[in-house]
């Protein structure tokens, strides 16, 4: 099927801009149910025309945070601005936020049509107008010939899409985007991601997204608050989340890792010698400039992708590399995931591309291997 | 069929013959004819021997009709006896008529009363607290547990001119000494007695429709700019309207053959069918016209509920 793509994307990146404005900005916002805080001091900024997800386990906080721009919650304490205006007392039917719900919440009774309408009528548009707005929104959800339905005899990507419609028909400054995907299966899931990211850019609307599916966060946004219990452990691009987490939770939260625990024998900086580190016998040096001094707990942490595996040992044995023997192998197609258990008993994971079109590849359980990996591929993690 | 080179079949076995387990589970049929037979023994049968006494004459003789079925032998005797003097006389005679439309309009403002006190009450219970609505709901069903005749009899000594009412007016000062509540015996204690009385029966309906009903939508109608209020025109109250429906059918249909409330409360021109079936069948003895009573009453009430119930099937 050919695919129309939208204009061609370029860089975005307001936020290295100190001279750009903040189009939403949440200013310490705590929101306490009782004795639970949901929300603890929490302070983001949001840029205009921006896709920025809000990524976390359930109960870290993310949803309430975004109710609470909808309006549905008023925060405890702080305040919340749009585009400089405070948007504390305004009911949620005079905010200019729409947002598209889990589970959808699409009128039963009334038609698609009418579902879509239904927040242009609230604005009392002339009626022309209406229509023709609605036309449009079914065109872009490609929902034409489903216009007079109800939502029970839609599919769930249908009803997707219609809820989709329905937040956009008011062109609304910013849309809430709440686990939008979730009730999709994996194929049509990624399939609207990507009309997601199209959509928003060609309409250039701010988009504001919960979820709780890491994937679904890297490849829409343009940036991530990672959250957990109330509080943004980091905001980053995708790139720099996967590749430079700040935090063991966030390296963790997000893909596969392996995190050596280890002590700080030397710090020297990335160019003169990098960090050193003791993990039990295991030497890992990194260039990386790091906050830790000598003695320090800390840890390292490498992605499964960036460990290499061989059966000869390396050039470099000393540092940044072990033995063992295959302990077990998930084969996922794409790639294999190697658990190796080295000699002292830690287990190591190692992703390898199946590049060869194989199906009984050379390596198999209880092979002895070497794992080695250079010195800019890990991460010295302090926190 | 076309012969899939790419998947290798197994050689196709003749499918074995299960027969359909419904025809041959007596126990089955038994299930579903179970609550025909009962309809057929204490409905459609007594409905027939009351239509055919519909068509009769009065007699002073036990019983007080003729002609009596005796056999199939004098078959057509006993049906060139029939006629439909009964039904003539009810047309001719106002009382009559007046009697049916009278019900109906009690029937139909009471119904009306009940929504309008019924429907804020389910709404409260369906937006109660989780823990709490059985409570709510314990509440609204628990004046079942007395007798409804007592509790209609309770009302009298609340109603009447030096009831209770009267009493409570007087010591709040709404009423000076000697004055007194004059609305026993009036259509307006009528109402007071019905709306009390089929309340539960109105509650109920309206809190299964409402209670079901997702809290989401109306964030959605509020996120699209559609305030409290206009939100509860546009989403909360269509959504409940097979409660609503369902409610009012109940409580419409006893209300208009209602004999208990009207004799107690009601006044000597409170005109309802009921009481006028009663004193026909027991004050005058004619049976033959008390049975084309209920007859027609049966036709008025199920000619609107069978439109109504098609009404909603194309809906739904």
């Amino acid at each position: 099927m050919a695919k129309s793509l939208g204009p061609v994307k370029r860089k975005f990146s307001p936020w290295t801009d100190p001279a750009s404005v903040p189009f939403i900005r949440f200013e310490n916002i705590t929101k306490k149910f009782g004795n639970f805080t949901a929300v603890d001091n929490l302070t983001l900024d949001i840029y205009e025309r921006e896709f920025f997800a809000l990524l976390g386990p359930s109960g870290c906080g993310k949803t309430t945070l975004m109710r609470m721009l909808a309006g549905f919650e008023e925060p405890t304490e702080g305040r919340i601005l749009l585009q400089g205006k405070d948007l504390a007392g305004v009911p949620p039917y005079r905010r200019p936020t729409n947002m598209m719900f889990q589970s959808y919440a699409l009128f039963p009774h009334m038609t698609v049509e009418k579902n879509i309408a239904f927040g242009l009528e609230q604005d009392k548009l002339p009626k022309g107008e209406i229509e023709a707005r609605v036309q449009e929104m079914l065109k872009l959800v490609k929902l034409e010939q489903f216009a007079k339905r109800k939502p029970s005899q839609l599919s769930g990507g249908q009803r997707q899409r219609v809820a989709l419609a329905r937040s956009l028909a008011k062109r609304p400054k910013v849309l809430l985007l709440d686990e939008p995907l979730g009730a999709l299966d994996k194929k049509l899931r990624e399939e609207t991601q990507f009309e997601l990211t199209d959509l928003q850019h060609t309409l250039g609307l701010t988009f504001l997204i919960v979820t709780h599916d890491q994937e679904e966060a890297m490849t829409v946004s343009d940036r991530i608050a990672v959250m957990d219990k109330g509080v943004i452990m980091q905001v980053a691009t995708p790139a720099e989340i996967y590749e430079a987490p700040n935090s063991r939770y966030v390296a963790d939260f997000i893909g596969d890792i392996n995190i050596i625990e280890g002590n700080v024998v030397s710090n020297q900086g990335a160019a003169t010698g990098g960090v050193m580190l003791d993990c039990d016998g295991l030497k890992i040096v990194v260039d990386q400039e790091c906050p830790a001094s000598t003695g320090d707990r800390v840890a390292f942490a490498i992605r499964p992708e960036k460990v290499r595996l061989n059966i000869d040992p390396p050039t470099e044995t000393a540092v940044n590399a072990g033995a063992g023997e295959v302990y077990d192998i998930g084969y996922l197609g794409d790639f294999s995931l190697f658990l190796v258990k080295l000699d002292d008993g830690r287990i190591v994971r190692a992703a390898q591309a199946n590049i060869q079109r194989l199906v009984d590849r050379p390596l198999t359980f209880g092979d002895r291997v070497w794992v080695n990996w250079s010195r800019d591929a890990g991460l010295v993690l302090t926190r | 069929m076309a012969i899939d080179t790419l998947s290798p079949q197994p050689p196709s076995k003749p499918e074995p013959v299960i027969a359909d387990p419904s025809r041959r589970n007596p126990a089955r049929w038994l299930v579903v004819a179970t609550p025909y037979l009962w309809l057929l023994l204490f409905f459609a049968a007594p409905f027939i021997i009351i239509f055919k006494i519909s068509l009769s004459d009065t007699a002073i003789a036990m019983p007080p009709y003729t002609p009596v079925f005796e056999g199939f032998g004098k078959f057509g005797e006993f049906f060139s006896q029939l006629d439909f003097e009964n039904y003539e006389f009810l047309a001719s005679d106002s009382l009559y008529i007046k009697s049916y439309l009278n019900s109906l309009r009690i029937a139909a403002i009471s119904t009306f009363l009940l929504l309008l006190v019924g429907y804020p009450m389910a709404l409260a219970m369906a937006r109660a607290k989780t823990s709490l609505r059985p409570i709510l709901v314990m509440m609204v069903i628990l004046p079942f547990w007395t007798s409804f005749l007592i509790r209609v009899y309770a009302w009298i000594g609340i109603l009447k001119p030096e009831g209770l009412l009267t009493l409570l007016f007087q010591t709040v000062g709404l009423l000076g000494e000697g004055e007194q509540v004059q609305i026993f015996r009036t259509d307006y204690a009528v109402f007071i007695g019905i709306v009390y009385s089929y309340l539960p029966f109105m509650v109920l309906p309206l809190y299964a429709a409402l209670e079901k009903m997702d809290h989401t939508l109306l964030e959605a109608a509020s996120d699209l700019g559609c305030p409290p209020w206009k939100a509860f025109w546009r989403i909360t109250f269509p959504l409940s309207l097979p409660g609503v429906i369902a409610g009012s059918l109940i409580c419409f249909i006893p209300i208009t053959g209602e004999f208990v409330i009207p004799d107690l409360l009601g006044g000597a021109d409170t005109l309802m069918i009921g009481k006028t079936l009663w004193t026909e069948f027991f004050s005058s003895r004619d049976w033959p016209l008390a049975s084309s009573i209920a007859v027609i009453l049966l036709g008025v009430l199920v000619i609107p509920i069978v439109y109504f119930q098609n009404q909603q099937q194309k809906a739904g």
